[in-house]
C-alpha cells in the first residue's frame, strides 16, 4: 500500500459519484450510489487489513502543503479514525439499500447528497489539519440539513431549523478557538497541536469553545432537543446516518481535541461532564419510557447511550476510553439498525405511532427476531456489542467516581424498561388491526440490510478484540498525554489487614446500614 | 467433553430456532432433546469422577473475549466439584423437562421456538456455572435472564404473560446493577476479574476500607454486598422477589426448569462459588443470613393462602431459596449446595406434577376447582406425593438408638440447614427456618389435600366448562386458545397494563378475595373425566421421584459430612469442617424440631382441609386483615407500583413536557426564533435563509482564516 493515496481515493470515489449521480435517472443513480459505496467499503477493508496495529501512530499519511493556500491537504489516520471510517463505509451501502424504494422523488439529488455525506464524514475522520477538519466537520452537516429539509416528514422545516440553530453557536465558538490555537501554536497540523501545551488558564476557554460544538453533536443534555425532532423528520436512511455516524463526530471531537489538547481543563471540568452525563442517562431514559413515537423513543435512547460515551472518555483510564469508543461503534450499529427496523414497518403502515402496531411476531416472525436482537443489543445484553461498550465504560467510570457509576448504571434498568416496553407493544400481543395483519414479513432486500449489522454486532460482542486491538496503542498514547490531569479515584482502598478478618470494625455497622 | 456439554445445547437451539417451520416440529424436538440427553450423559461421569475423587479441577480455554488495559477476560470453562453438581442438576432436569414438554406442549403450534428457548436457556446456565471469571458469569447470568424473559412471555398474545416477562427482566436488572457495580469494585480492588485470583487475594484485603458514594466502608463488605444484590435479584430474595410468582405465566415445564430447579438457584451458586470472598466479611454474611431467613419466612406465609397451584409452588421455591441463603450466611456452603441439589429434584418434580394436574384439568390452575383427583390420575398423585414427602422433610432422625438417619431428600438437606443455623449461632435464622418448615409442611399438604382428596369441585371451573363445551363441538385443537382466554376474567386489569411496564396482573387474586376457601365452590365433576398424562410426561415424573426419594440419603456424605465433604469439595467452596462437626453436636430438641413441626403442619392441614373443610373460610373471615395481607403477598407489588412504576412514568412525562418542551426548547431554539421574528418580517424569510446564512458564516470564517494565515 506504500505510496497509494488510499484515503484520498476513498474521498474521491463518492465525491465523483455524487456529481455523476446528478446526470443520471433514478435507477442509474441508485445503482451508481450503491456501487460507489461498495467500492468505498472494499477500500475500507483494504485500509483495515493494511493498518499496522501497534505500528506508527499516524498511518496512510498524505501531505500536500499549500494545496489550499496556507493550510494543506493533510490526511492520516490512527486507530480511532480507522474504526470510525470503517463504521461509516459499512453503514453507507446499507443506507443506500434502505432508500432503494422508500425514496421516489428527486432520487439523483438524494443519492448525490448521501455520497457527499460519505466523503465529508471520511474527510472529518481522516483530516490532519485543523482547518481541513473544520471544513469537513461543518460541511458534513449541510447535506443532512438538505436530506431532512427536502425528503423529511411534515414538520421537517422546524426540525432542520433546530438542528441548524444548535449547531451554529457551537461552530462559531469552535472556529474562534481554532484561530486562536493556530496563531498561538503557529501550526495547523493536528499531530503537532496534540503535543502542544497551552497554558492552563487558556485551556479552560478553549475547552469550553470546543465543548460547545461537540456537546451539541453528541448530543449532551441539555442541548439534545434537536435530535428527537431531527430523527422523527428524517427519512429512514437519514436517521441511520445521523445516529450511526454524525453523532460520532461529537465523540471523535472529544477524543481528538478536548482530551489530548486541553488535558488540564479536562481534568478540572470532569465533574461537569459527569454531572451532565448522569442527568442525561436518567432524564433521557425516563423520557424515552413515555414516548409514543418509535423514532423519538430511539432518539432519546441515543441521548442516554451517548452519555455513557462521555463518562467513559472522562474516566481517564483504558477501560473507560476503550469502552466509550466501542460504545460509539456499537451505538452506530445498533441504533442504526433500530432505525432501519422502524423504517421497515413505517414503509408498510406509514406511521411511527407505537399504538398502531401490535402482534407483529405473528405475521412478521423474521422481523420480530431481528428487532428483538437489536433491542437486546441496545439493552446491553452480554454477547452483543452493547454489553462490551457499557461494561467497559462504566467500569472505567467506577474507577474514578462511584456516584457517577451508580447513577449511570441505572441506565441498564431503565434501558431494559423502555426498550422491552417498546418491543412488547410492537411485537407482542394480538394483531392490532387488519392493516397490521396485512403487513408482509421482511423482504430479502430488508433482510440483507439488517443481517450484516446483526452479524457485526454479535462479532463485536463475542470477540471485541478485533475492534479493541487497532485502538489500544492510541488509547495508551492518549492516556500518557492526559495522565497528569487525572482527577484520581474516589475509592482509594487501603491495604488489608488479614488479622482483622473476623472482628467487627465500626465500618461494618455502617456498611450494614447502607445495604438496607 | 465439557465443550460438548456446553455447546451442544447452543447448537441445538440454533438449529431448532432458525430451522423452525422449515424443519418442522419433530426434528426440532429430536435435535434439542437429543442434545440435552447427550449433555446429561456426559455430565454424570464427570460428577461421579469428583465423587470418587478421581477428577481434579480443570479450566478449558475457549476464546479471548475482552482485553482492556489490566482487565483480561477470556471465554473459558471451569469444572470443579462445585460446577460438577450444577452440571448434573442442569442437564438432568433440562433433559427431563425437554422430554416432558413433548407431551405438555403437544398442542402448541409453535413448538420449535419453545424447544429452542429451552436449549438456549440451558446453554446460558451452563456458561454461568462453568465461568472462571466474573464477567463470563455475568454473561450466563444475563443469558438465562433473556431465556427466562422469552419463556415467561412464550404465549406472547397474552398481556399478563408479557407483563410478567418484562417484570422479570427489569427486576432482575435491579439486581444486575448491584452485580455490575460489584464486578467494577472487585476489579478496582484486585485488578482482576478472574475468580480464582480474586478468591486467593480476598483474605489479604480483610479489614481494609474503601470509598463508596462518598463514605468509607469495609472493602470486602461493600464488594460482597454489591454482588449479593445481584444474587438477590436472580434468586428472588425478599425485596427483589416480586417477579418470581408472576413468572408462573410461562408454560409449566419452564417453571420447573428455570423458576425452580436451575436459574433461581444461580444466586446461591454465586455465593458458594465466591464463598472464600464472602468469608472475609462477617457483616455481609450476617446480611445474607438475615435476608435469607426473612425470605424463607415471608414466602412460606404467603404460600399458605394462595389458590393457584403454581403460585403455591413458586412461593415455596422462594422460601426454599431463603433456606439456602441463610445456610450460606452461617458458613455452611456445603449445606446450601446440598439443599440446592435435592431441591432441584423435588421441586422440579412438584412443578412437573402440577403441570400434569393442570394438563388433566384442562388448564385449570385454581386448586379450589380441584379435589378428589387421587383416583383419576394416580401416577401423578404418587409422584406429587413423593415430592411432598421430600419437601416437607419426612424421615427418621438418627436419634434414640437409630444408627443412621434415613428419609426423603428434603429431610437430609433442610434439616441439616436448620441444625447448622443453630450450630452457627444464628438463632434468628434457626427460628425462621423452623417456623418456615411448619408452614412448608402446612401449605404442601394443603396443596395435596385440596387437589387429590375430598370431593371433586370441578364443575365451577370455567376451563372445565369450556372443555365440556368443546367436547360436543369440535373436540381438540383449542390448546393454545385456552391460554389466551384463561385469563379473560382479568380483563379489568389489562387496560391498566397498557400504561405501565412492570406492573403484572396477578391472575385471579383480586376477584376472589371474598371466595377465600373452597367451600363455597360447588361440588361435582360436571361430567368431566380427567385423563392421566401420556408416557413422555410420566417418565420424567418417575425419574424425578427417584431423585426426590434418594438424592438426600445417597449424597449427604459428600456434601455435608465433615471428612468426606472436605475431600469432595477440595477447596471449591469455603467448606467449614468445624461447623459441620458442630452441626452433629446440637441438642436433641434442635434435631427433632424440624421433624416435629413437619408433623404439626401435616396435622393442621389434615384437620383443616380434610376433617373440617369449612374451617379455613371461617378462619379467613375471622382474621380478615391478616388473610388479605397474606393473600396480597404483603402488598409488595402495590407498594412497588406506587413507589417506582408510576413515578417513573410520571417523571418521564414531566421531564418531556416541562423539561424538554416548556423549558429547553422554549428558552432555546424557540426563544431564539421568537426573537428573530420580532426583528424580521416573519418566519418564512428566516427559515428559507438559514442554510445560506450558514454557508455564509462558514465562508466568512474561512476567508478570515486564510487571511490570517497569509498575513500572520
Amino acid at each position: 500500500m506504500q505510496g497509494f493515496p488510499i484515503l484520498s481515493v476513498m474521498l474521491a470515489v463518492p465525491a465523483i459519484a455524487a456529481i455523476a449521480c446528478l446526470f443520471l435517472n433514478a435507477n442509474g443513480a441508485r445503482m451508481l450510489a450503491l456501487a460507489a459505496t461498495l467500492v468505498d467499503f472494499v477500500l475500507g477493508i483494504l485500509l483495515w487489513t493494511n493498518f499496522d496495529i501497534g505500528g506508527a501512530q499516524w498511518q496512510f499519511v498524505e501531505h500536500a502543503p499549500g494545496v489550499f493556500g496556507p493550510f494543506g491537504w493533510s490526511l492520516g489516520i490512527d486507530g480511532f479514525a480507522l474504526l470510525l471510517i470503517m463504521l461509516s463505509v459499512f453503514l453507507m451501502p446499507i443506507c443506500i439499500g434502505a432508500s432503494w424504494r422508500a425514496i421516489d422523488k428527486r432520487v439523483p439529488e438524494y443519492m448525490g447528497l448521501f455520497l457527499l455525506t460519505e466523503t465529508l464524514m471520511i474527510g472529518t475522520f481522516a483530516a490532519q489539519d485543523l482547518f481541513l477538519f473544520y471544513v469537513f466537520f461543518e460541511a458534513g452537516l449541510i447535506p443532512m440539513y438538505l436530506i431532512i429539509g427536502i425528503w423529511g416528514g411534515a414538520n421537517r422545516i422546524y426540525a432542520s431549523y433546530k438542528f441548524f440553530l444548535y449547531t451554529l453557536l457551537g461552530s462559531l465558538l469552535m472556529f474562534i478557538a481554532m484561530l486562536y490555537m493556530a496563531r498561538t501554536a503557529g501550526t495547523t497540523s493536528i499531530p503537532a497541536l496534540l503535543a502542544y501545551d497551552f497554558p492552563a488558564s487558556v485551556q479552560t476557554w478553549l475547552w469550553i469553545a470546543f465543548f460547545a460544538s461537540f456537546a451539541v453533536k453528541m448530543p449532551m443534555w441539555p442541548v439534545h432537543t434537536w435530535l428527537p425532532d431531527a430523527h422523527v423528520q428524517a427519512p429512514t436512511a437519514g436517521s441511520v446516518i445521523l445516529a450511526g455516524v454524525l453523532l460520532k463526530l461529537g465523540g471523535y471531537g472529544f477524543l481528538r481535541f478536548l482530551l489530548p489538547m486541553f488535558p488540564e481543563a479536562s481534568g478540572q471540568l470532569t465533574w461537569l461532564i459527569f454531572a451532565l452525563s448522569a442527568v442525561a442517562v436518567i432524564y433521557a431514559s425516563l423520557v424515552a419510557l413515555v414516548q409514543s413515537d418509535m423514532k423519538k423513543l430511539i432518539a432519546y435512547s441515543s441521548v442516554a447511550h451517548m452519555a455513557i460515551v462521555t463518562i467513559g472518555l472522562y474516566a481517564f483510564n483504558q477501560q473507560g476510553i476503550e469502552g466509550a469508543m466501542i460504545m460509539m461503534l456499537s451505538h452506530g450499529l445498533v441504533s442504526g439498525a433500530l432505525f432501519l427496523c422502524v423504517g421497515v414497518i413505517y414503509d408498510r403502515l406509514h406511521t411511527r405511532e407505537i399504538a398502531r402496531y401490535g402482534g407483529l411476531s405473528i405475521n412478521m416472525p423474521k422481523y420480530a427476531v431481528l428487532f428483538l436482537f437489536f433491542t437486546m443489543a441496545s439493552i446491553g445484553l452480554p454477547g452483543t456489542s452493547g454489553f462490551v461498550a457499557e461494561f467497559l465504560s462504566l467500569m472505567g467510570t467506577y474507577q474514578v467516581s462511584t456516584w457517577t457509576a451508580l447513577l449511570c448504571t441505572t441506565g441498564i434498568i431503565l434501558g431494559a424498561a423502555y426498550m422491552l416496553y417498546l418491543y412488547r407493544r410492537v411485537a407482542y400481543g394480538e394483531i392490532k388491526s387488519d392493516e397490521v395483519a396485512a403487513m408482509p414479513d421482511l423482504s430479502s432486500r430488508e433482510l440483507w440490510l439488517l443481517a450484516p449489522i446483526a452479524a457485526v454486532t454479535l462479532w463485536m460482542g463475542v470477540y471485541p478484540e478485533s475492534f479493541l486491538a487497532p485502538m489500544r496503542k492510541d488509547v495508551t498514547i492518549l492516556l500518557q498525554r492526559v495522565d497528569r490531569a487525572n482527577p484520581g479515584s474516589d475509592s482509594r482502598p487501603t491495604a488489608g489487614n488479614p488479622a482483622l478478618a473476623t472482628t467487627h470494625a465500626p465500618e461494618h455497622q455502617a456498611a450494614h446500614g447502607e445495604a438496607h | 467433553m465439557i465443550l460438548a456439554i456446553v455447546f451442544l445445547p447452543l447448537l441445538a437451539a440454533a438449529i431448532a430456532g432458525f430451522g423452525n417451520k422449515a424443519i418442522g416440529n419433530v426434528p426440532a424436538k429430536v435435535v434439542t432433546t437429543g442434545a440435552l440427553f447427550i449433555s446429561c450423559a456426559l455430565s454424570w461421569p464427570i460428577f461421579i469422577g469428583y465423587l470418587t475423587g478421581a477428577n481434579a479441577a480443570t479450566v478449558t480455554p475457549v476464546l479471548h473475549w475482552i482485553t482492556s488495559g489490566d482487565m483480561v477476560v477470556d471465554w473459558s470453562l471451569r469444572v470443579d466439584s462445585l460446577t460438577a453438581i450444577m452440571l448434573v442438576v442442569i442437564t438432568s432436569v433440562s433433559a427431563l423437562v425437554h422430554l416432558y414438554s413433548w407431551g405438555y406442549m403437544s398442542e402448541e403450534p409453535d413448538q420449535p421456538r419453545f424447544f429452542a428457548y429451552l436449549c438456549l436457556f440451558t446453554f446460558a446456565m451452563l456458561m454461568l456455572v462453568t465461568a472462571d471469571n466474573l464477567v463470563q458469569m455475568f454473561f450466563g447470568w444475563e443469558g438465562v435472564g433473556l431465556a427466562s424473559y422469552l419463556l415467561i412471555g412464550f404465549w406472547f398474545r397474552k398481556p399478563s404473560a408479557n407483563a410478567a416477562a418484562i417484570k422479570a427482566f427489569v427486576v432482575n436488572r435491579v439486581g444486575d446493577l448491584g452485580f455490575m457495580l460489584g464486578i467494577f469494585g472487585t476489579f478496582l480492588v484486585f485488578k482482576t476479574v478472574s475468580i480464582p485470583e480474586i478468591l486467593a487475594a480476598a483474605p489479604t484485603m480483610a479489614g481494609s476500607t474503601i470509598g463508596f458514594l462518598g463514605y468509607r466502608f469495609d472493602t470486602m463488605t461493600v464488594l460482597c454486598l454489591l454482588l449479593f444484590v445481584g444474587a438477590m435479584g436472580k434468586s428472588a430474595q425478599l425485596g427483589l422477589h416480586t417477579w418470581l410468582p408472576d413468572a408462573m405465566e410461562g408454560p409449566t415445564p419452564v417453571s420447573a426448569l428455570i423458576h425452580a430447579a436451575t436459574m433461581v438457584t444461580a444466586g446461591v451458586f454465586m455465593v458458594c462459588r465466591l464463598s472464600p470472598m464472602f468469608e472475609t466479611s462477617p457483616t455481609a454474611l450476617g446480611v445474607i443470613t438475615v435476608i435469607g431467613a426473612m425470605t424463607c419466612f415471608f414466602a412460606a406465609t404467603v404460600g399458605t393462602v394462595q389458590t393457584d397451584i403454581k403460585r403455591v409452588i413458586a412461593y415455596s421455591t422462594c422460601s426454599q431459596l431463603g433456606y439456602m441463603f441463610f445456610a450460606a450466611g452461617v458458613g455452611a456452603y456445603g449445606a446450601a449446595m446440598f439443599h440446592l441439589f435435592t431441591h432441584a429434584f423435588f421441586k422440579a418434580l412438584l412443578f412437573l406434577g402440577a403441570g400434569s394436574v393442570i394438563h388433566a384439568m384442562h388448564h385449570e390452575q385454581d386448586m379450589r376447582y380441584y379435589g378428589g383427583l387421587r383416583r383419576h390420575i394416580p401416577l401423578t398423585f404418587w409422584a406429587m406425593m413423593m415430592g411432598t414427602l421430600a419437601i416437607t422433610g419426612v424421615g427418621i432422625p438418627a436419634l434414640f438408638g437409630n444408627p443412621m438417619a434415613f428419609g426423603f431428600a428434603g429431610f437430609h438437606s433442610k434439616d441439616a440447614i436448620i441444625e447448622v443455623a443453630y450450630a452457627g449461632g444464628s438463632g434468628f435464622a434457626f427460628w425462621a427456618g423452623v417456623i418456615a418448615a411448619l408452614l412448608t409442611s402446612f401449605y404442601s399438604w394443603r396443596l395435596m389435600f385440596l387437589t387429590f382428596w375430598g370431593k371433586p369441585r370441578w364443575t365451577g371451573s370455567e376451563h372445565i366448562q369450556h372443555a365440556l363445551h368443546d367436547a360436543h363441538g369440535h373436540g381438540h385443537g383449542h390448546g393454545h386458545d385456552d391460554h389466551a382466554h384463561a385469563h379473560a376474567h382479568d380483563a379489568h386489569h389489562h387496560d391498566e397494563a397498557h400504561h405501565n411496564v412492570a406492573h403484572a396482573e396477578d391472575a385471579g387474586d383480586e376477584p376472589h378475595v371474598h371466595g377465600a376457601a373452597h367451600t363455597d365452590v360447588p361440588e361435582g365433576t360436571g361430567g368431566y373425566h380427567p385423563h392421566e398424562s401420556p408416557l413422555v410426561m410420566l417418565v420424567p415424573l418417575i425419574i424425578l421421584s427417584i431423585g426426590a426419594i434418594a438424592a438426600g440419603f445417597v449424597f449427604h456424605g459428600w456434601f455435608i459430612e465433615p471428612e468426606s465433604g472436605e475431600s469432595y469439595w477440595k477447596g471449591a467452596i469455603a467448606f467449614n469442617e468445624h461447623l459441620m462437626h458442630s452441626m452433629h453436636g446440637v441438642p436433641v430438641w434442635v434435631k427433632l424440631s424440624a421433624t416435629v413441626v413437619m408433623l404439626l403442619g401435616l396435622l393442621t392441614a389434615y384437620l383443616t382441609y380434610i376433617r373440617a373443610p369449612e374451617f379455613p373460610a371461617k378462619f379467613a373471615d375471622q382474621f380478615r386483615i391478616l388473610y388479605r395481607f397474606l393473600l396480597n403477598k404483603w402488598y409488595f407489588d402495590e407498594i412497588y407500583h406506587f413507589l417506582f412504576v408510576r413515578p417513573a412514568f410520571a417523571i418521564g412525562r414531566f421531564l418531556w413536557h416541562r423539561g424538554d418542551e416548556k423549558t429547553i426548547d422554549r428558552f432555546g431554539p424557540n426563544g431564539v426564533a421568537w426573537l428573530v421574528q420580532l426583528g424580521s418580517k416573519g418566519a418564512a424569510r428566516f427559515q428559507t435563509g438559514y442554510l445560506y446564512s450558514y454557508a455564509f458564516v462558514m465562508l466568512i470564517g474561512l476567508t478570515a482564516a486564510v487571511t490570517w494565515a497569509i498575513l500572520g
